[in-house]
């Protein structure tokens, strides 16, 4: 590829627009921007949204961490560690927290961060968040001590506060100011204050071209070196513009020229490109990547039956899924572990399920469980390109362990309103589909929200199953780490044993940035502090 | 003339009316739930269903209908869904980059097309002519995407002489806004001089063959002033009927042409409404688009008369 410099575009742009371009207020515009370090990042989609809690979506969960602060955060080990709160302590019988703030924290009008805004922030975050939710089921009253102490009294011991408070993506329990946080929870905030390491500048950023912000010079970083979401939030930039550019296509041609800094993770078909130019690196900035899911929907035919939905597990071959999305190996790893492999509580299915599939089983319990050969009606988004590829592979994959499967393609919004429906597949149900989970929200079995199985209070597919309420139940009160880790291993067993879902696949997505940037950050989020241009 | 306009005016009404409930319907009748897309991944049915009731779209069809026609009487043309701003202000955030598009294609595939054409006419049957229809049928062939995309790899990637993407204000730097403007002009505008050249070819030839024209040449004027005073003119009702009917191909352009380029414009904006089920935007947008159809060819309509004088209204 040939490189081109502003100098010739200038010359271009200048010879075509005539001597009116070379107007004064072009040059000044031009000059200012040049005098500041500017970094230019595109996310995964377009953000319209600002409120991380009124929504889930991963791009406003990011922008979350640019503005606002959280009481803990996760650092690279995957371990909770203090991030606005300087000290906590718990009483003995572990049912009273007491948190302090640190010293120097303010909002972005210089007014101090009190205890009086953090117990709002939470108590919002607690009414939309799934580990917010089963948090605030043990919490019975908070309390403002002072100004930079507040309690939190539980109506028994729960293991779990810090790792809930600590949460690394959506929704994360950002501390908003008591006006702010005051918000009914399902409507959209209408402020963007909030204590983070950047001020977000409403007057400048217009959604669906760009989002500006700038660095909170009164920002006073943890003195800790940074580590994953935790640690000192150092800006090295003066400005941030998130760039709305939903072509991966377009993100690429603009990096390559040098319009971008930074994509958050260009599709793995177009990584060989930018491998080639020697002005790009790939950074693995998210080490514990993605995991792909295979929902069933246990309220109808024939996944109402459990031995039809086991059957369905046996033909999963997760290799099959990985290489059809994913390709290159270094971007995927087979791993039948539902917490994550490599972390705390993942552990290996057994009887090599998800990694070697059996379809003569799957046929036997087919033919046992009566299935009438029914299709099953698979939904197949198109919009999304992670998990286009998806559906295919499962129906190649269940038709060979006996069944008949009826793929409709849609776009991601008709899926996730379709998923929504408990009718019989043929009256505009569903039997299966597919999506993907930042492998950060699913570590345990409290924020992985595909275990919950409480009938409708479930996530879509509905599965209903005491049992396993019962040991997540017992789980989210232990507090003792080794106990807690069995308790895991029996909540992905009864998973299993219930066919509740399947997790087919770990994948990692690395960004793309200009060899210019240095100090991009391993977390599960892709944060814009530490981050130097050279 | 005056009694044609208002009586053209009020025919508005009707078509929008029309346009309304077509729209309202399509996007109630067909699948997707803005309250689902607003949850996010994550949410449970019962949080779609507390927002599906904070936006109103559990009350019945015919009421949600009733209060969007109600609020777009009194001038309220509703709240996006997503972006916390009304959609009133969308529009006017994202006009510009379109109407910016809009007009440099105009000018410049009507500055190409129209002499194109003439000279195909003029030289009807020559190596010229074969030319600039062959160019025309590829310019109708060609998806205005992959024409895009080409541009862009040349001109931005390879020579580097332009940007990839992206939009500058004319009122911010007149000279990023140029740069930006090139390719995805070039782009829309392809189409647009295929078919005004087509157009204009067909007309010009038919007006060759008049008598007038023979008594033009007779009388010794020059080829430029029979073609363009004497040719163009008179060929010019059938091409300005093209050319309003292109504003059709101009909406539908922009919003693949903004896609491809990145341009913050009303047609980029309708796709992402329209995949994230942003009901007003969608309605409004639309509604939009209709009106400027039926206006740019009310005034097509009214320009017939300032080149034909027996046209009267």
């Amino acid at each position: 590829m040939k490189k081109k410099t502003g100098m010739k575009r200038r010359t271009f742009g200048a010879l075509t627009a005539g001597a009116v371009i070379a107007a004064g207020g072009t040059t000044v515009t031009r000059t200012a921007q040049a005098a500041d370090k500017i970094l230019k990042f595109v996310q995964n989609g377009n953000m319209p949204v600002l409120d991380p809690i009124w929504t889930t979506a991963y791009v406003t969960r990011t922008h979350g961490y640019f503005i606002y602060d959280t009481l803990f955060s996760m650092d690279a080990n995957n371990e909770v560690k203090p991030q606005m709160v300087d000290k906590y302590d718990v009483s003995a019988d572990k049912t009273l927290w007491t948190f302090t703030l640190r010293d120097g924290l303010e909002w972005h009008d210089g007014t101090p961060v009190t205890s009086e805004d953090c117990i709002p922030s939470i108590k919002r975050w607690g009414a939309r968040d799934a580990m917010g939710l089963k948090l605030m089921d043990f919490v019975s009253e908070f309390k403002a001590v002072d100004a930079k102490t507040f309690t939190m009294k539980l109506k028994e011991p729960y293991g779990l506060v810090l790792e809930s408070l600590g949460k690394p993506s959506s929704n994360v329990p950002f501390i908003m100011p008591k006006k702010i946080a005051e918000t009914d929870p399902f409507k959209q905030i209408d402020s963007q204050m909030g204590s983070g390491p950047f001020k977000y500048i409403n007057a400048e950023s217009k959604p669906g071209e760009k989002h500006v912000y700038v660095k909170n010079a009164k920002y006073k970083p943890r003195s800790e070196a940074p580590s994953g979401l935790s640690g000192g939030k150092v800006v090295k930039v003066d400005r941030v513009e998130i760039i709305e550019m939903p072509d991966p296509q377009q993100q690429v041609n603009a990096i390559i020229a040098g319009e971008i800094d930074l994509i958050e993770q260009p599709p793995h078909d177009l990584i060989p490109i930018m491998k080639k130019e020697k002005s790009l690196q790939m950074i693995d900035w998210n080490p514990l990547g993605q995991q792909f899911i295979f929902r069933m929907n246990h309220v109808v035919a024939p996944f109402n039956n459990p031995k039809i939905r086991q059957a369905a597990l046996l033909c999963i071959r997760q290799e099959d899924y990985l290489k059809a999305t994913v390709g290159e190996p270094e971007f995927y790893k087979v791993s039948s572990a539902a917490f994550i492999g490599g972390t705390p509580n993942a552990f290996e299915a057994p009887n090599g399920l998800f990694i070697k599939p059996d379809f003569e089983k799957s046929k036997a319990l087919l033919k046992e469980a009566g299935y009438d050969g029914t299709p099953i009606v698979l939904m197949q988004s198109t919009t999304l390109p992670v998990l286009t590829n998806l559906a295919p592979v499962t129906k190649a994959l269940l038709e060979q362990g006996g069944f008949k499967v009826d793929m409709q393609t849609m776009d991601w919004g008709t899926v996730i309103t379709r998923r929504t429906k408990k009718e019989p597949a043929n009256q505009g149900g569903w039997n299966i589909f597919h999506t993907f989970t930042v492998a950060a929200d699913i570590l345990n079995p409290i924020s992985n929200t595909y275990m919950v199985a409480q009938g409708d209070k479930s996530w879509f597919g509905w599965p209903t199953d005491p049992e396993m309420e019962k040991i997540r139940d017992t789980y989210s009160k232990e507090t003792d780490p080794a106990k807690a880790k069995q308790l895991a291993l029996a909540v992905q067993n009864r998973a299993i044993e219930t066919a509740q879902y399947g997790w087919i696949g770990q994948w990692y997505g690395p960004g793309a940035a200009r060899t210019a940037i240095k100090g991009w950050l391993k977390a599960p989020v892709p944060v814009m502090w530490n981050i130097e241009k050279a | 003339m005056l009694d044609f306009i208002a009586r053209r005016l009020i025919a508005i009404i009707p078509v929008l009316a029309v346009v309304a409930v077509f729209v309202f319907l399509m996007l109630r009748l067909t699948p997707g739930d803005p309250a689902a897309v607003i949850a996010g991944d994550n949410a449970t049915s019962d949080q779609i269903a507390m927002i599906r009731e904070k936006l109103g779209l559990t009350l019945p069809i015919w009421q949600q209908f009733a209060i969007w026609m109600g609020d777009i009487l009194q001038g309220n043309f509703g709240e996006s869904y997503f972006f916390k701003k009304t959609v009133a202000e969308l529009i006017a955030q994202r006009v510009e980059p379109t109407l910016a598009l809009a007009i440099c294609t105009m000018v410049l595939a009507l500055s190409v097309a129209l002499p194109l054409g003439v000279i195909a006419a003029y030289k009807q049957g020559s190596f010229l002519d074969r030319f600039v229809m062959g160019v025309s049928v590829l310019g109708f062939s060609v998806p205005s995407f992959v024409i895009g995309y080409c541009l862009i790899y040349v001109f931005a990637i390879e020579l580097g002489w332009v940007p990839v993407q992206g939009y500058t204000r004319i009122g911010v730097d007149f000279g990023g806004f140029i740069e930006h403007m090139i390719l995805p002009s070039i782009t829309l505008g392809i189409i647009y001089v295929a078919l005004v050249a087509r157009i204009t070819r067909a007309s010009v030839l038919e007006v060759l063959n008049e008598d007038y024209i023979r008594t033009a040449r007779a009388k010794g004027l020059s080829n430029r002033v029979v073609l363009m005073r004497h040719a163009l003119r008179n060929a010019a009702v059938p091409i300005l009927t093209v050319i309003g009917i292109g504003v059709a191909l101009l909406i539908g352009g922009a919003v693949v042409t903004e896609s491809v380029f990145g341009l913050p414009g009303l047609g980029r904006l309708t796709v992402e409404a329209v995949l994230s089920r942003d009901f007003p935007t969608i309605q409004t947008v639309i509604l939009l688009f209709s009106v400027v159809y039926v206006v740019v060819n009310l005034l097509i309509d009214i320009s017939y008369t300032l080149f034909d004088p027996r046209i009267r209204y």
